[in-house]
């Protein structure tokens, strides 16, 4: 019992939890967050990998040779600007503004179809002039590691629609601001993935 | 009335957002972007070492900064859990990163010599 006094008053540490009983009033947005840290580890094992591998040309490019840094900055700013405008979404949600808020996703699905649309390009210069996954373990591991980020994005541009289709129809309901504060952490998670990407991928690559 | 009211503010879930918030995360991160590229693209040291150790430092504090203005990251969201899951994977991406690298270094160090 005295443990129990002793629990309650807090001092045990800055977790709540440890503090209280939690009951989660709805456990999506929890739940959510779980699947990002798994997703995270998927990230992980790929970066070891690369990490591992990144030296392995088999007489191939390096990334000093393929890497086009003006491109990556182009890239990373249109990532972050991306990340600003889904957060001015959520403060026009905050606001219940309906109009307001599908015009800043709209522009941030755009920003993100244009980072795809660089990657894309990338890609095809890099295939084209034989700098393509089968090459070299280096650039195996670079395309998994760059491609399944693409490929997060990709998805999280087609949820994105499917919000603005479901926020047209059904408003600012109960159900769309949850799910919109599911993208807005899947999105700026993977900014969070994309800071790892430019720094150990392109910048310390082309280094080499 | 009121009380109603104040009920369904409760049930809106989800951090609270706010303007300066986003905009002080935002200038941040541009500043621990725009350095780190200058300073490759400018080769402003002259050791590669050096400058991978720098970059990976303005990583490391971007990360927080997006993890604290856009992702609203504290130890209260959800009772705690979400900071408690939060550092059980990054223990497991610190153990995976540096145990891959470490592990797979000296497989290469140690070739028998023939084979290299």
């Amino acid at each position: 019992m005295s443990q129990t006094a002793a629990l309650n008053t807090g001092e045990t540490g800055k977790f709540d939890f440890l503090a209280k009983d939690y009951h989660a009033p709805n456990g999506t947005l929890l739940g959510f967050w779980l699947y990002l840290m798994s997703d995270c580890l998927i990230f992980a094992a790929l970066f070891a990998t690369y990490g591992v591998l990144s030296q392995s040309y088999a007489g191939g490019p390096t990334g000093g040779d393929v890497f086009d840094l003006p491109l990556v900055a182009l890239n990373t700013a249109f990532l972050l600007f991306s990340s600003i405008t889904y957060g001015f979404a959520m403060l026009q949600m905050q606001q219940k503004k309906l109009a307001g808020t599908m015009i800043w996703l709209a522009i941030t699905g755009l920003l993100g179809l244009s980072f795809l649309a660089v990657e894309l390009y990338e890609f095809y210069h890099m295939i084209h002039i034989g700098a393509g996954p089968q090459r070299s373990a280096f650039l195996s591991s670079f395309f998994t590691l760059v491609g399944t980020h693409g490929l997060h994005v990709t998805f999280g541009i087609i949820w994105l629609c499917t919000l603005l289709v479901q926020l047209s129809k059904h408003g600012l309901i109960a159900a769309n601001r949850r799910r919109l504060f599911c993208l807005s952490m899947f999105w700026h998670f993977l900014d969070v993935i994309w800071i790892g990407v430019f720094t150990v991928v392109y910048l310390m690559g082309s280094m080499t | 009335m009121s009380e109603h009211e104040h009920h369904d503010h409760h049930e809106d879930e989800g951090p609270h957002a706010s303007f300066s918030g986003y905009m002080i995360g935002f200038m941040a991160s541009v500043v621990l972007t725009a350095i780190p590229f200058w300073l490759v693209m400018g080769d402003v040291f002259a050791s590669p070492g050096a400058t991978a150790l720098v970059i990976l430092g303005f990583a490391a504090v971007q990360i927080l900064v997006h993890m604290i203005y856009f992702l609203h990251m504290n130890f209260h969201s959800e009772g705690g859990w979400n900071m408690l899951s939060l550092l059980f994977t990054a223990v497991l991406l610190f153990i995976t990163l540096f145990g891959s690298l470490w592990v797979m270094y000296h497989m290469n160090v140690n070739m028998m010599p023939g084979m290299m």
